[in-house]
C-alpha cells in the first residue's frame, strides 16, 4: 500500500483496573493502517479487540503507547480533546445498533450533523449517504419499526455522515441473519470502494472478515497475526 | 475554534433547536405517564403558591374595600395597633369630641372591634353616627338595632351562617337576634351596639378605632398633618384613608409574608424531589443512549442541555396546568365552603409562581444532570 498511512499504532497498551486486580486488556499492539483500507480484526473473546477500538476511538485513554489518527496524537488529549476527536475523525458502529429508540432514521442519523455542528440538509454528502442506505422510503419510521439489518444500516449512515477518518464496526453482524449480514457487509464494502471509507471492523464470522482486505488475529492483548484476503 | 467553524454554528442555529427540542419532546412523550405524574405534581406546587397568594389578596382587598365603605377621610388606630388587627380597645371615647373640635373634622365616629375567633370580628357601632359618615345602610331585609340583643350582619355573614332577618344567633356565648341583614362591604361583617358591646367585654368607655369625617375633601392632609403634630397624640397611628387603605398588604400582616414564604418553601421541596426522581430515572433508562450521544462527540454540555430543556419543558407545562388549576381550586372554595374565604387570580404572581417551579425543577434536576454528564461512554454502552 503506498496511500498515506491514517492510523498509526505503537506499542500501545491499556490496563483495566478492575477492583483489586489489573487487566492487561492490550499488551503492546502495532498496526498501520493506510487511507481506503478495509480491515478485519478477529480473535477469541476477551482478546482486547473492542478495547483496541475504544482506546483507537477516543472513547478512552490509552495506558501507555501512541496513537496517531490523521497525523494528531492521542496521547495526552483531555477528555473534551478525545469528545472533539469523536465528532468528527471517528465513526462507530456497534452490534446493538444503539440507534436512539425516540428519534426517527431520518434523525438519527442528522443528530450526528448537529452533534459535530454541521448542517444536514444542505450537505451533498447527507443525501449521497442516504441514497447507499437503500431504506430511503422508512427513513421517517421510529427504530422499533425497523428490521435489524435496517436499523444497522441507519447506524451505519450516522457513523459515517460527518465523513470521519475512520469507521470501527464492532461486530456490526453480531445481531444479524445471513441475508442481513449480507446486506450489511455489501453496504460497508460498498462505503470503502465507492466512498473510499477507511474501515476497521471486527467480526467472529469469517466469512465476514473476508470482505476486508486484510484480517488481523488477535489474542492476549496482542497482534499474533495478518493476512492478506485472496481475491 | 476556527472561523470556519464558527460560521457554521451561525447558520445552523434553526436547525439546532428544531432537533434538540424534537428530541427533548420525544423523550417526554416516551414516557407519558412519568411525564404527566411530574407536570401534575409540578402544577400542584404552582397551585399552592398561587392559591395562598389569591386568598391572601382576596382577604385583604376585602379588608381594603370595607376600610373604603365607612366613607371617612381620616383614620385613627391607637398605639401598637397592627393595620389588620385590633386585639384591644385601649382609646377613651372622650376623644369624639376632641376631634370633632378640630378644625376642618365634621364628625368624628367611634368603633369596637372584638375577635371572634377565626378571622371574624365583631363591631360595634352607634349607628345613628355610623349612617351618617357612612350614608347609611342598606338593608336586604329587616332593619335597625331595636334592642341590646340584636344585631346586623351583612349578606356574606348571613348565607354563610344561614341566617336572615329575626334569626336567632349565639356569638360571644351569647344569643342575639338578627335585626337586619345589610349589604357587604362597609366597616365589618357583624354590628352590634357600641355601649352593649363594650359592656359584654369589659370595655365601657373604650374605643378601638376613630374614622373622621373632614368638611372638604382637599383638606385631608392638612389635618393629619395638624393632627399628627399635637403632642397628645404622638403614639397614635393617623392616616388618610388613603394611606391606610395602601397599608393593608401582605407586608403589613404579621406572619403572613413569613407563611407564604413557607408554602413556597414546601411547594420547592415538593416540586424539586418530583423533578428529581422523574429526571434521574430518565438519566438511569437513558443510560445507553446518552453513551451513543457521547461516542457520536457530544459533549457533558450537550448533554446538559437536554436534560435542563426537559426539565424547563416539564416545569412550564406544570406551571401553566397550576395556573388553569388555581381557577378551579377557587370554583371548589365557591362551591364547597360559599361565602367563605374570597380566592382571587393574581396575574401578576403567575410568572413569579412559574420562574419559582422552574427553579425548583432546575435544582432537582442538578444531580441527575451532573451524573449523566460524567458518565463514562463505554460503561453507559455496555450498561444493559
Ligand atoms: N471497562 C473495563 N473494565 C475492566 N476490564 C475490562 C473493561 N473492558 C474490557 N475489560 C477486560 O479487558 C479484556 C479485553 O476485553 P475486550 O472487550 O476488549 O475483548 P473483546 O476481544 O472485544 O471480546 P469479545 O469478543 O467478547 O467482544 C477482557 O478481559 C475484559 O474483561
Ligand atoms: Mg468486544
Amino acid at each position: 500500500m503506498n496511500s498515506p498511512c491514517i492510523i498509526e499504532v505503537r506499542d500501545l497498551r491499556k490496563t483495566y483496573r478492575a477492583g483489586e486486580v489489573d487487566v492487561h486488556a492490550l499488551r503492546g499492539v502495532n498496526l498501520d493502517i493506510s487511507q481506503g483500507e478495509f480491515i478485519s480484526i478477529v480473535g477469541p473473546s476477551g482478546s482486547g479487540k473492542s478495547t483496541l477500538f475504544n482506546v483507537v476511538g477516543g472513547l478512552t485513554p490509552p495506558t501507555s503507547g501512541t496513537v496517531r489518527i490523521g497525523g494528531k496524537d492521542l496521547a495526552g488529549l483531555s477528555d473534551a480533546d478525545r469528545t472533539n476527536l469523536r465528532k468528527t475523525m471517528v465513526g462507530f458502529v456497534f452490534q446493538k445498533y444503539n440507534l436512539l429508540p425516540t428519534l426517527s432514521a431520518r434523525d438519527n442519523i442528522e443528530i450526528a450533523r448537529h452533534i459535530a455542528g454541521r448542517n444536514s440538509n444542505t450537505n451533498a454528502r447527507f443525501q449521497q449517504v442516504l441514497e447507499l442506505l437503500g431504506i430511503g422510503h422508512r427513513l421517517h419510521h421510529k427504530p422499533r419499526a425497523m428490521s435489524g439489518g435496517e436499523q444497522q444500516r441507519v447506524a451505519i449512515a450516522r457513523a459515517i455522515v460527518n465523513d470521519p477518518a475512520i469507521l470501527l464496526a464492532d461486530e456490526p453482524t453480531g445481531n444479524l441473519d445471513t441475508e442481513n449480514s449480507a446486506i450489511v457487509l455489501d453496504l460497508l464494502r460498498d462505503l470503502n470502494e465507492r466512498m473510499g471509507q477507511t474501515i476497521l471492523m471486527i467480526t467472529h464470522n469469517p466469512e465476514a472478515a473476508s470482505y476486508g482486505h486484510r484480517t488481523v488475529h488477535m489474542r492476549d492483548g496482542s497482534i499474533v497475526d495478518t493476512q492478506l484476503t485472496l481475491e | 475554534m476556527s472561523e470556519r467553524h464558527r460560521s457554521k454554528y451561525a447558520g445552523n442555529g434553526t436547525i439546532r433547536w428544531y432537533l434538540l427540542n424534537k428530541l427533548v419532546l420525544e423523550n417526554l412523550k416516551h414516557r407519558p405517564v412519568r411525564t404527566l405524574l411530574s407536570v401534575l405534581a409540578i402544577g400542584v406546587e404552582v397551585t399552592m403558591m398561587l392559591t395562598l397568594v389569591g386568598l391572601s389578596h382576596g382577604m385583604l382587598d376585602e379588608s381594603a374595600r370595607r376600610a373604603r365603605g365607612v366613607g371617612a377621610d381620616i383614620v385613627i388606630r391607637p398605639p401598637g395597633s397592627s393595620v389588620i388587627s385590633l386585639s384591644s380597645a385601649p382609646m377613651s371615647d372622650k376623644f369624639i369630641q376632641f376631634f370633632e373640635k378640630q378644625p376642618h373634622v365634621s364628625l368624628a365616629v367611634g368603633t369596637m372591634v372584638h375577635p371572634i375567633g377565626g378571622i371574624n370580628t365583631i363591631t360595634g357601632i352607634d349607628l345613628d353616627r355610623f349612617n351618617r359618615i357612612s350614608g347609611g345602610f342598606r338593608y336586604e331585609s329587616g332593619g335597625p338595632f331595636k334592642g341590646p340583643d340584636d344585631i346586623i350582619v351583612d349578606e356574606f355573614y348571613a348565607t354563610q351562617n344561614n341566617l336572615k332577618a329575626g334569626s336567632m344567633h349565639e356569638l360571644l356565648n351569647r344569643q342575639w337576634r338578627v335585626a337586619g341583614v345589610v349589604e357587604p362591604g362597609k366597616l365589618a361583617r357583624i354590628f352590634v351596639q357600641l355601649p352593649v358591646l363594650q359592656e359584654l367585654t369589659g370595655n365601657t368607655g373604650k374605643l378601638s378605632q376613630i374614622y373622621l369625617k373632614v368638611d372638604d375633601p382637599a383638606r385631608d392632609d392638612e389635618v393629619v398633618r395638624h393632627l399628627r403634630s399635637i403632642p397628645a397624640l404622638k403614639d397614635y397611628y393617623i392616616y388618610t384613608l388613603e394611606e391606610f387603605t395602601s397599608l393593608i398588604s401582605v407586608n403589613n400582616v404579621p406572619g403572613l409574608r413569613a407563611f407564604i414564604y413557607v408554602i413556597i418553601g414546601l411547594s420547592v421541596i415538593v416540586g424539586f424531589i418530583v423533578v428529581f426522581m422523574a429526571m434521574y430515572t430518565a438519566v438511569l433508562e437513558r443510560t445507553r443512549e446518552i453513551g451513543v450521544l457521547k461516542a457520536l462527540g457530544a459533549s457533558s454540555g450537550y448533554i446538559l442541555n437536554l436534560l435542563v430543556r426537559e426539565t424547563v419543558l416539564l416545569a412550564l407545562l406544570g406551571s401553566v396546568l397550576g395556573i388553569l388549576m388555581t381557577f378551579g381550586s377557587r370554583w371548589l372554595i365557591e362551591t364547597l365552603v360559599p361565602a367563605s374565604l374570597t380566592q382571587q387570580i393574581v396575574p401578576s404572581w403567575w410568572p413569579v409562581a412559574a420562574g419559582i417551579a422552574v427553579v425548583g425543577a432546575l435544582l432537582g434536576a442538578l444531580y441527575p444532570g451532573w451524573k449523566a454528564a460524567k458518565q463514562d461512554p463505554i460503561e453507559a454502552l455496555a450498561y444493559e
